[in-house]
């Protein structure tokens, strides 16, 4: 029966609040934390949130009366405690299918952390999980190449993938660089990469850069017989700027370029993503301003979320934080997140910040990148925490050697090994750690050294942004 | 602080180049081979052996030793398997792969025998080289 239009301001929950509703498949599924402004009922809010996140207005209209408001809106059903905090709590939204553009990321964030977020309602506002529907998942490219096509086109096998970030991050001459690279190159490693504010300064243009760094993986691919790659990093001012280092890249023969996915942009990255698979570029991603976005635990966007649209938009690498360097991460938090970046099905896990069941379909995995501040004796740890699809990488830890680069990345490529080997042979890493790498350097003078220089670093701040299941 | 050392690794010394995941840590002796083949095994993945002339060992395609053995589970028929490509490919490295067919990969790709690089082997290898460095030159 046709409704009558009645002018003025209702609250929300009654249109918005459905505890009843069970959510449909197709239905795109947020959880918020939501902090009210005192005085304000959680269904209240929570409605709210929902509304101003899908159809709804402060007051009605009577254009709402031409829709099915129903079949379009955003509806808040369900609320829970907060474990250890009184004042927050977290609210359940469902979407319907109808309110995104098929493959579009862009379109369902304006939605969901669009205008709502500036809400007065509300005093903090955070988006802690999305699940995305199997059929919003197949609208969106995906992993350019994927973990399996990776480690075919670069044939690596059986363990992580070793990097090394060159520093200093800016000042060096293109060919003062390209000597950074080259040398941790044939010590052993896979990749070397630009630094996620490396782009084109006076000090180093592009093209001087990619030119003497493709120069090095080509030697130290003659000279290792195994192949190696550079993150080139086309983030640039202009979306055909970024199109014309991307296409030099190519023309040179690079294997990996890289992107600065929050900075340069969610359509530009879309696009170079689709550019990679086309033209079989690997495509590194670096999170720069992901800590402006997912580290105060009250408000914005936690990174599982910035992850799955990462592996939506397309990208074979993406940091992931390392958990024992110098960067912000929880353990279990980014267990989660690596398992989001992986696996072709997730489960719902509370204690891993996991809310909801994901199925990624036939979408291939992206690696996730450990990097910043871990050296030599954290490897134990890190080969256990990721596993062989990851790629770590070891800036400081690799250039500071006392020998130099060529010393520093043999010393990780024989931690590295040493740690596969002793865990497929059942040993545990984590226990074992410091006998096994003291085994391996009695042959390997480089990782002696290593040792003995690294021995004391130890990073033992407490994170910030911890799993609420642990604030109590 | 112990003095600076050289890294020593030459394009015109063919014993630099590496084969992949263990070749940056001592040739295994036959038990430790045996527990890498165990773990294999463990993981449900199928054993299969390849080989090549040194020279070659940047490929992606060794040559396959027979096929696959799919579904081996016994570690002894494996490595007896390996012995028998040695045999029949004298101075060939030879490798074990461990096939995921869930994760479509190689889960493992070792090399379990790096034939001695002399002779001949070892100017061609040279010669190869010297080709690659005026290409990174005049390319």
């Amino acid at each position: 029966m046709a409704k009558k239009y009645e002018a003025g301001v209702k609250e929300y929950r009654e249109t918005y609040w459905e505890p009843d509703y069970t959510p449909k498949e197709s239905d795109l599924l947020a959880v918020f934390k939501i902090t009210p402004q005192p005085g304000v009922p959680r269904e209240e809010a929570a409605a709210a949130v929902a509304a101003e996140s899908s159809t709804g207005t402060w007051t009605t209209v009577w254009t709402d009366l031409l829709t099915d408001l129903d079949y379009y809106k955003g509806r808040a059903y369900a609320i829970e405690d907060v474990p250890g905090d009184d004042e927050a709590f977290y609210a359940f939204v469902a979407y319907p299918m109808g309110l995104f553009e098929e493959g579009s990321v862009v379109n369902v964030m304006t939605s969901i952390v669009g205008n709502v977020f500036g809400f007065k309602a509300v005093r903090g506002l955070r988006l802690e999980d999305i699940r995305f529907p199997l059929w919003f998942v197949t609208t969106n490219p995906g992993p350019p190449h994927g973990i399996q096509v990776e480690r075919d086109k670069l044939d690596k096998y059986g363990r992580p993938l070793l990097g090394c970030t060159i520093k200093p991050k800016l000042g060096l001459s293109a060919k003062n660089y390209g000597r950074a690279c080259y040398e941790g190159l044939r010590g052993g490693l896979d990749f070397t990469k630009d630094d996620e504010n490396v782009n084109s300064q006076p000090f180093m243009r592009w093209r001087d850069r990619f030119l003497f760094v493709q120069e090095a993986c080509e030697k130290a691919e003659a000279e290792t017989g195994e192949r190696k790659g550079h993150y080139l990093n086309v983030t640039a001012p202009t979306v055909e700027e970024m199109y014309k280092r991307a296409e030099f890249a190519k023309e040179i023969g690079a294997r990996i370029i890289m992107s600065d996915y929050l900075t340069l942009g969610w359509a530009a990255h879309t696009s170079l993503s689709k550019w990679c698979r086309d033209n079989g570029i690997l495509l590194h991603v670096h999170r720069a301003m992901h800590g402006v976005i997912d580290r105060n635990p009250n408000h914005g966007i936690n990174f599982r979320v910035l992850t799955k649209m990462l592996r939506l938009m397309g990208g074979d690498h993406l940091h992931s934080g390392t958990v024992v360097g110098k960067l912000e991460g929880d353990r279990e938090a980014t267990l989660g997140w690596i398992d989001i970046m992986r696996d072709k099905y997730i489960k719902e896990d509370r204690s891993r910040g996991i809310f909801f069941d994901q199925d990624w379909g036939q979408m291939p995995g992206v690696i996730p990148v450990a990097s910043g501040g871990i050296h030599v004796w954290h490897m134990p740890a890190l080969v256990s925490i990721f596993g062989d699809d990851s790629c770590l990488q070891f800036g400081g830890g690799t250039l500071g050697h006392p020998w130099g680069n060529a010393a520093g990345a043999a010393a990780n490529r024989v931690a590295v090994e040493a740690c596969v080997q002793a865990r497929n042979e059942g040993r545990e890493l984590e226990k074992e750690g410091k006998d096994i790498l003291t085994n391996a350097a009695k042959h390997s003078p480089e990782l002696k050294m290593a040792m003995e220089t690294w021995k004391e670093i130890k990073f033992e701040f407490d994170t910030v942004d911890k799993l609420d299941v642990s604030h109590k | 602080m112990s003095e600076v050392q050289d890294y020593k690794s030459r394009l015109s010394d063919p014993k630099s180049r590496k084969m992949g995941t263990f070749s940056y840590i001592p040739d295994m002796d036959a038990d430790q081979i045996r527990k890498q083949v165990q773990y294999i095994v463990d993981q449900g993945w199928n054993p299969a052996i390849e080989h090549t002339e040194p020279e070659y060992g940047a490929s992606h395609y060794w040559y396959m030793w027979k096929l696959p053995m799919f579904g081996e589970t016994d570690v002894d028929r494996i490595l007896e398997e390996i012995e028998l490509c040695k045999k029949a490919n004298p101075g060939n490295h030879v490798r074990l792969v461990g096939y995921d067919n869930y994760k479509q990969t190689q889960g493992a790709n070792m090399v379990v025998y790096k034939a001695p690089l002399e002779g001949e082997v070892l100017e061609r290898m040279e010669s190869a080289a010297a080709v690659h460095a005026y290409d990174l030159v005049h390319k």
